[in-house]
């Protein structure tokens, strides 16, 4: 019982349902099913690129760059549907995710190949990305009614009242969570975050796993690209603009460590609601907009404070047990 | 016994291979390419102006140096500049004399850098993550402060460093970021305190063994990097004449590609002060000649990100494939 309540995504879950019913009590209509359905469908987004991410920090890596790859391939996409509206949508979706995958590939090649350190290579390819975006678009935005009703339809198909954004990220989630606990390359990417040395000696060959971290995460990034577009019927060369920094407090807050190999899917999951529940329900307790950065920030330290002191914390324990 | 030698004897050919040589080189032909293609660029009142482009980049570049040296990075600073400007045209607007309106500026930036160092030091908490933390945090106190207003009034002073220029020639940013960097230059090539910082870079463990502290070095750089952005702060306020909680926005990112591309390696431990002067009068001069051939600020970030990947990815994909060779 004791390790239950003290189990992280337990105490992360306790948060949550404190927040909600505290923000309940403020404000009746933020926990109507409706309301609530909203906000899952408004984090959906964050969490199928908190999960993406995930993979990669496991591997003591951080891909800074998934914003504006969803930007890239949601502008592109778009910018094709203006010219060719009567092609079906599911077209336009694998060629946002064969976009973005491309786009994750020449990340994993700089970092793997050519040894560029992924902190520069992502940081890099953030602005490259989003200046191709204004080099294809000319800088202007593609609106609404610009878009086929095709193109906009799936977005608002809905299943159990639930929208199909959130179906799409339940589905997304219990892929990933198979990948990495049920299949050799998830169990490799832990260990390949947990000791790298280690892992090589047992022959997991990095590079292979670098390239396929960073392809999976442009692959949800070139998804998450159509996504966007259709939510918000416009594209423009702002769009998601500094999102990659929400996606990986999400995972910080979902207790995965910046130093590799530790993390569960579902904490990622939850880390993405936590955030997502703030950010809908500050307007609802009537905290300007302007906050929102500002609390979001404050969460990443707090959130990274605890998870580090809690890491040694088990370090010496095993110290003393030696 | 053969005696080993303080320093390798001076070959003229050793000169050739080195990072800052190469940089030279990249320089001169910028220039060379840029005055051919457009007449504007050799005028002397275009190329002096030019340096407002980058001084205020250029003034943290130096600290940044520092930092990236010691194994560290500060991803805030951008976001130091706009609390730093907050405070700038807060204090003002509350009628403080200009001495008093200028000591705050630079303390809001410096305590900043010292929440930043403290973290660090204090959790063992990897510096890229807490600086994405507060990179977040700082840019988001400067939103909640100003929300959708902005300031324009600021001291006299302010304004004339910003834009002004000594004897009518010489920028103030340019000729402080000048100053600075032959300050800087002494301290990390003449100093121990330039050793100490090298050998925290190369290996942090042995550094801590051999009686540096490690952790007040990297709280002092942090803190000095915030006080930079607090300086950069002031003569970017000035130069534009307004401020919006976005000032700056971006800018994290172009001062480290004026560090990595001046050959300092992002792990710590080696380059140069004078690499990076260099690699900045590269950037500064590519933009000036850029924004003369009507490419727009889109061009100019591809290529600025271009350039960071490929300036570290092409040397090491040949000693790759040297060592295959072999």
């Amino acid at each position: 019982m004791k390790k239950i309540l003290l189990n992280r995504d337990f105490i992360l879950f306790s948060i949550i349902l404190i927040i909600l019913i505290a923000v309940g009590f403020a404000n009746p209509l933020f926990i109507t099913p409706k309301s609530i359905s909203d906000v899952l469908t408004d984090t959906s987004i964050l969490i199928i690129l908190a999960l993406s991410q995930m993979i990669v920090i496991l591997i003591r890596a951080i891909d800074l760059s998934v914003a504006s790859n969803l930007a890239l391939s949601g502008m592109l996409i778009s910018l094709l549907s203006t010219v060719h509206p009567e092609l079906p949508v599911y077209y336009f979706i694998a060629l946002s995710c064969v976009i973005g995958t491309t786009l994750g590939v020449l990340n994993g090649i700089s970092i793997a190949i050519l040894k560029v350190p992924f902190i520069v290579t992502t940081l890099g390819t953030l602005s490259i990305y989003r200046g191709l975006i204004y080099f294809v678009s000319d800088g202007k935005q593609v609106y609404s009614n610009e878009f086929s009703e095709d193109f906009l339809a799936l977005i608002h198909f809905k299943f159990l009242s639930l929208s199909f954004l959130f179906w799409l990220a339940v589905v997304v989630f219990i892929i990933i969570y198979v990948l990495l606990n049920h299949t050799r390359f998830g169990r490799n990417l832990y260990s390949l975050g947990g000791n790298p040395d280690a892992a090589k000696y047992i022959g997991v060959n990095e590079n292979k796993y670098i390239i396929m971290a960073y392809s999976l995460s442009g692959f949800f990034a070139g998804l998450c690209g159509y996504l966007w577009v259709a939510r918000y019927s416009v594209a423009s060369t702002q769009i998601a603009i500094g999102f990659e920094l929400t996606v990986i407090s999400a995972c910080v807050v979902g207790g995965i460590s910046v130093m590799g190999g530790v993390g569960t899917v579902l904490g990622c999951v939850l880390g993405a609601l936590l955030i997502g529940l703030i950010r809908n329900a500050l307007p609802a307790v009537d905290i300007s907009q302007f906050w929102q950065l500002a609390i979001s920030g404050a969460i990443i330290l707090l959130a990274i404070i605890i998870n580090t002191k809690t890491e040694q914390r088990k370090e010496k324990t095993i110290m003393v047990e030696n | 016994m053969s005696l080993i030698p303080d320093k390798p004897p001076f070959k003229l050919l050793d000169i050739l291979y080195k990072k800052e040589f190469i940089l030279f080189v990249v320089l001169v032909s910028i220039l060379i390419i840029n005055s051919n293609i457009s007449p504007y660029f050799l005028d002397l009142y275009n190329l002096i102006d030019s340096t407002f482009l980058f001084s205020e980049k250029a003034i943290i570049a130096l600290t940044m140096t520092f930092v990236i040296i010691a194994r560290q990075i500060d991803l805030s600073v951008a976001s130091i500049i706009a609390v730093s400007s907050v405070v700038l045209g807060y204090t003002t607007s509350l009628g403080y004399d200009t001495w008093l309106v200028l000591l705050l500026t630079l303390l809001s930036g410096t305590l900043c850098g010292a929440f930043n160092g403290a973290i660090i030091t204090k959790f063992a908490i990897p510096s890229i993550i807490v600086t994405i933390g507060t990179m977040s945090l700082f840019r988001g106190l400067a939103y909640s402060f100003l929300e959708d207003s902005y300031y324009n009034k600021f001291p006299k002073l302010v304004g004339e460093l910003g834009g002004g220029y000594l004897y009518g020639y010489i920028p103030y940013a340019f000729l402080t970021f000048i100053l600075l960097a032959f300050v800087f230059a002494f301290i990390l090539h003449k100093t121990s305190i330039g050793k100490k910082i090298y050998s925290i870079g190369n290996n942090p463990d042995a550094a801590q063994y051999t009686g540096i502290a490690v952790d007040k070095y990297t709280f002092v750089l942090f803190t000095l990097n915030g006080l930079f952005s607090a300086i950069a702060a002031i003569f970017l306020s000035g130069r534009l004449s307004s401020v919006r909680p976005n000032i700056a926005f971006g800018w994290e990112l172009e001062i480290i590609t004026m560090v990595v591309l001046g050959g300092v390696y992002i792990y710590g431990g080696s380059g140069s002060i004078l690499g990076v002067v260099i690699s900045i009068f590269i950037l500064g001069m590519l933009s000036f000649g850029l924004g003369l051939l009507n490419v727009p600020g889109v061009g100019i970030i591809i290529f600025t990100g271009l350039l960071l990947i490929l300036s570290i990815g092409f040397p090491s994909f040949v000693r790759t494939l040297r060592r295959k060779n072999e």
